[in-house]
């Protein structure tokens, strides 16, 4: 983890020097109601980006001179959203298995020494219609096995997925409500599993000269596995684990109490009966408002209201797309907003669903030094909205990532422009 | 994302080890009498064997006042009135007059707009909660199975039914899946609980043909006697109309001269005959402009008609060539680029198709999707206005109302609120257009059958008593 971080900020510091003359500006917006998440609203605020990072939030905060202003006025200032469940630039075409990077083969049903950012494509088509509607950020996240790899947390900029790393790796993914998936006949026999890889990462991680001697007893993951597993087990690296059923989230949190481990819930259609237990130990979930379907039988109490109640019980709640359906963990990404307009239709208090769009994640991931907030210090990532940005008629009018605005051509609007007027025979349109 | 591709997959997995069958035998009648051909006689040996039990939920006399109306009819009406009488929609207005003993329903800051229709559902079909036992969608055994009619897999006991009536949703049709060029008959169903299917099915709709284009048939059948190809597709299709034509021939001989014995009956072959005598509507599963362009050539050659393009992520492209023909794009707002012929797909779809002068529908092909009919319209708006296509609240609450209505051959009946037509109504708790407004009651011929208000009028399924807590609101 450490490697990465530092890579990250040794690439970080190199873009912003290669950056000085395309990006080296100061952007002002004024006038806004300015949302920074980490305090209250501002109206009538002015949010200051120099350089790449924002210097600046509140009233009467003096403009730089020469700086490129943005009038907000009667509009919606926010930092820019966070989907912290998505397989964007590891999932170009679902469907097409060449365009599939977020599963990996690993032995026995883990592979936590996968590093799915690795394969991720910064020229992939699916970022700018995320980033069009305001994403900034987001979580990529390996599926499939039991312990399906590490997530990575980035931006939405160009360059190479270097360039993109905010952190990573940001989680250790595993999902433990399908004893199939994970190569097992049942889930106690899964919890058997997952005990025993917890088990041999603490030897491990204590006798490594024993096991390059090949002195040890066989273990049940490989060495990269086992080495992968040890910031979890030093509470560390969160193991954020998908999972729906209540009693799986118990089994899930008494594991996390018996070793240590820094646990983080995804999916969770019934953690709102368990609320108050995730409360008390202070275990986040990263859920949805669009999903009512009973859709298994380890889903039978799936219910919209599941991130309001969670919020009210005082368990910490990050926004992602549950209800399936569209690509929502690519090109639907972008609906995170609609998610969150439906989690405050279905209970959550707005400020609490624009933050489990924003700072909530950032938090969970340990990047909030970084994004999630207006402050200043953090990144560049505001978005400008015409009005409420959970709502449809609102459009996200300034996209700033890192300080630079995009307003890049999405291929989907180079289709439009194709086809907005058809000619009279069916020749392809030209320009 | 998981569940939609469970839909689409499963009847591949389902069939993994079915022999394949292109053809389907032909059995005998058992008697040769008209009499026993049954009812509808002359069109077809037997038209409505499974014959809707419908009957309506007691109603009561209800007028909603002070409510701002979208009729798909006409313009907005603002603090307008609306009488729901003996089931039908007696009388919508400015104001109305209502009997004394009415229940009055102050509508104040709220919509009412009529009951929303999915013409793209699997509810039933695709039951939840899911898995194989549950799995009755698709009958990948053979890639032309007009023999099947989805009815006879639906689940009344679906849970996915009351959350869909909860979305505003009065009226679907249920098809079956697109692994097959020809699927099998769809079934119209009102959102009501019932016992039997046959209790649900809406009284006098007529079946749809589920057809399907590209990706998902060759993909089923490629590696178990194709089709291989989009061409094998194509050739697929033609074959068995022609089939069809010739059936249709000698039982419309038959049934104008009844001489000899009566042709043999064939159940698949029924339904295609119906389809070119014009009594059964295509709705056609297809992504691809090129391809819709030739589904189109299909149907002129076969001389029936194409009522409703499905998914049609690409309909944008030929948006003159549907208002032309008169074919309606059932369509998403965004879903999109899951799949190769998926690409394409663009947010103002719906709107650019509305636009050229072709009939736009939001359909769901999903059950969550289908509780939020009015989200979807809404971002499509809004991605229309970005492009300066505005679109008026007037105008796309038609797009999954009358709409879909007229898919469905049903727009003389249910879609908008006139006096006469069926009192489909859903009172909204705000502009239905709105992320925040959600449906707050909902009525079927006149009957209150859910209010998110009072639990005790809030259908739980079978299924659900024990299994499934009660929460919703």
């Amino acid at each position: 983890m450490i490697s990465y971080k530092l890579i990250s900020r040794l690439a970080l510091a190199f873009v912003a020097m290669l950056g000085v003359q395309a990006a080296a500006q100061t952007i002002a917006i004024t006038g806004g109601k300015v949302y920074p998440v980490s305090g209250p609203p501002i109206e009538n605020g002015t949010v200051v980006i120099t350089n790449g990072k924002i210097t600046a939030v509140g009233v009467n905060v003096p403009i730089p001179a020469g700086a490129q202003r943005i009038d907000a006025t009667g509009k919606t200032v926010t930092p820019g959203f966070v989907n912290s469940s998505t397989q964007l630039g590891v999932q170009e075409v679902s469907a097409v298995n060449d365009t599939r990077d977020m599963s990996a083969r690993g032995k026995d049903n883990i592979a936590a020494a996968f590093t799915v950012w690795e394969g991720l494509n910064p020229n992939s088509v699916m970022l700018a219609p995320a980033r069009k509607e305001g994403i900034t950020s987001f979580v990529v996240i390996p599926t499939g096995g039991l312990v399906a790899g590490q997530a990575a947390l980035v931006d939405v900029v160009p360059g190479t997925t270097t360039d993109m790393i905010i952190r990573a790796p940001v989680a250790m993914v595993a999902e433990i409500g399908d004893p199939q998936q994970a190569g097992v006949g049942s889930r106690g026999e899964l919890i058997v599993k997952l005990r025993e890889l917890l088990d041999d990462t603490k030897f491990f991680r204590t006798h490594r000269d024993a096991f390059d001697r090949a002195q040890t007893r066989p273990f049940a993951a490989s060495r990269l596995d086992l080495q992968a597993m040890i910031p979890v087990i030093e509470g560390r690296l969160p193991l954020l684990v998908t999972v729906d059923r209540a009693s799986d989230i118990d089994a899930a949190m008494r594991l996390a109490r018996e070793y240590n481990v820094k646990l983080m819930i995804s999916s969770g259609a019934e953690a709102w009966m368990v609320a108050d237990r995730l409360a008390a130990s202070r275990i986040p979930v990263l859920t949805g408002a669009m999903n009512n379907i009973p859709g298994g039988f380890a889903a039978l109490g799936q219910r919209q209201e599941n991130a309001g109640l969670l919020r009210k019980a005082g368990v910490a709640v990050a926004l992602i797309g549950n209800a399936g359906g569209g690509d929502e963990e690519a090109f639907n990404v972008r609906n995170l907003r609609q998610e969150g307009g439906n989690a405050v239709s279905y209970g959550m208090i707005w400020d609490d669903a624009l933050r489990a769009v924003t700072l909530a994640p950032a938090e969970f991931f340990g990047v909030a030094d970084r994004i999630g907030s207006l402050q200043p210090g953090r990144e560049g990532n505001v978005v400008v909205w015409s009005g409420d940005p959970f709502e449809f008629t609102t459009r996200a009018e300034h996209v700033f990532v890192r300080g630079r605005e995009y307003n890049e051509k999405t291929r989907q609007d180079l289709l439009i422009e194709r086809y907005k007027s058809l000619p009279s025979t069916h020749n392809t349109p030209r320009p | 994302m998981r569940a939609f591709l469970c839909v689409l997959l499963v009847g591949a997995a389902a069939c993994a080890s079915a022999p394949s069958q292109t053809t389907t035998s032909n059995t005998p009648a058992r008697d040769s009498t008209v009499a026993d051909i049954g009812r509808g006689g002359t069109s077809t040996p037997n038209a409505d064997p499974f014959p809707s039990t419908y009957v309506p939920f007691p109603a009561r006399t209800t007028v909603i006042r002070n409510v701002n109306i979208l009729t798909a009819a006409g313009p907005l009406i603002r603090n307008g009135a609306i009488l729901l009488q003996n089931g039908k929609i007696a009388a919508v207005g400015a104001s109305v007059d209502a009997p004394a003993d009415a229940l009055v329903i102050d509508g104040a800051g709220k919509y009412v707009t009529p009951g929303l229709i999915d013409d793209h559902s699997h509810l039933g079909v695709y039951a939840a909660p899911g898995g194989n036992a549950l799995s009755d969608g698709n009958e990948a055994t053979g890639p032309t199975t007009p023999q099947v009619w989805a009815e006879h897999s639906v689940w009344p006991q679906d849970p996915q039914f009351p959350r869909n009536l909860a979305g505003g949703v009065t009226t679907l049709q249920v098809l079956p899946g697109s692994a097959n060029l020809i699927g099998g008959r769809s079934v119209v169903l009102k959102v009501v609980p019932g016992r039997t299917v046959q209790a649900m099915k809406f009284p006098g709709a007529k079946y749809g043909l589920k057809m399907a284009c590209g990706e998902n048939p060759k993909r089923v059948y490629g590696q178990r006697g194709g089709p291989q190809t989009r061409m094998g597709n194509v050739a697929g299709y033609r074959a068995a109309w022609i089939k069809a034509q010739e059936y249709r021939r000698k039982w419309d001989k038959w049934n104008s001269d009844h001489k000899g014995d009566p042709p043999a009956r064939d159940l698949g072959n029924e339904t295609l005959a119906e389809v070119l005598r014009g009594n059964i509507f295509v709705h056609n599963h297809c992504y691809r402009a090129d391809e819709m362009a030739q589904m189109i050539d299909i149907s002129h050659e076969f001389g029936y008609k194409i009522r409703s393009f499905h998914h049609g992520v690409e309909a944008y492209k030929i948006a003159d060539l549907l208002a032309k023909e008169g074919i309606s794009g059932s369509l998403w707002a965004d879903w999109g680029a899951f799949k190769m012929e998926a690409i394409d797909a663009v947010k103002p779809n719906l709107v650019l198709v509305d636009h050229a002068g072709a009939r736009a529908i939001v359909h769901s092909d999903d059950p969550s999707g289908s509780q939020r009919l009015n989200q979807e319209a809404a971002k499509a708006m809004e991605a229309g206005a970005e492009i300066g296509i505005a679109v008026s609240e007037d105008q796309a609450i038609k797009w999954m109302t009358i709409n879909p209505a007229w898919a469905l051959g049903l727009d003389d009946k249910i879609g908008s609120l006139e006096a006469g037509k069926n009192a489909d109504v859903v009172l909204w708790t705000g502009d239905p257009f709105s992320v925040y407004s959600k449906p707050e009651k909902v009525w079927i011929d006149g009957a209150l059958l859910y209010d998110r208000q009072d639990p005790s009028e809030q259908w739980r399924t079978d299924f659900e008593l024990g299994f499934v807590p009660f929460n919703r609101n």
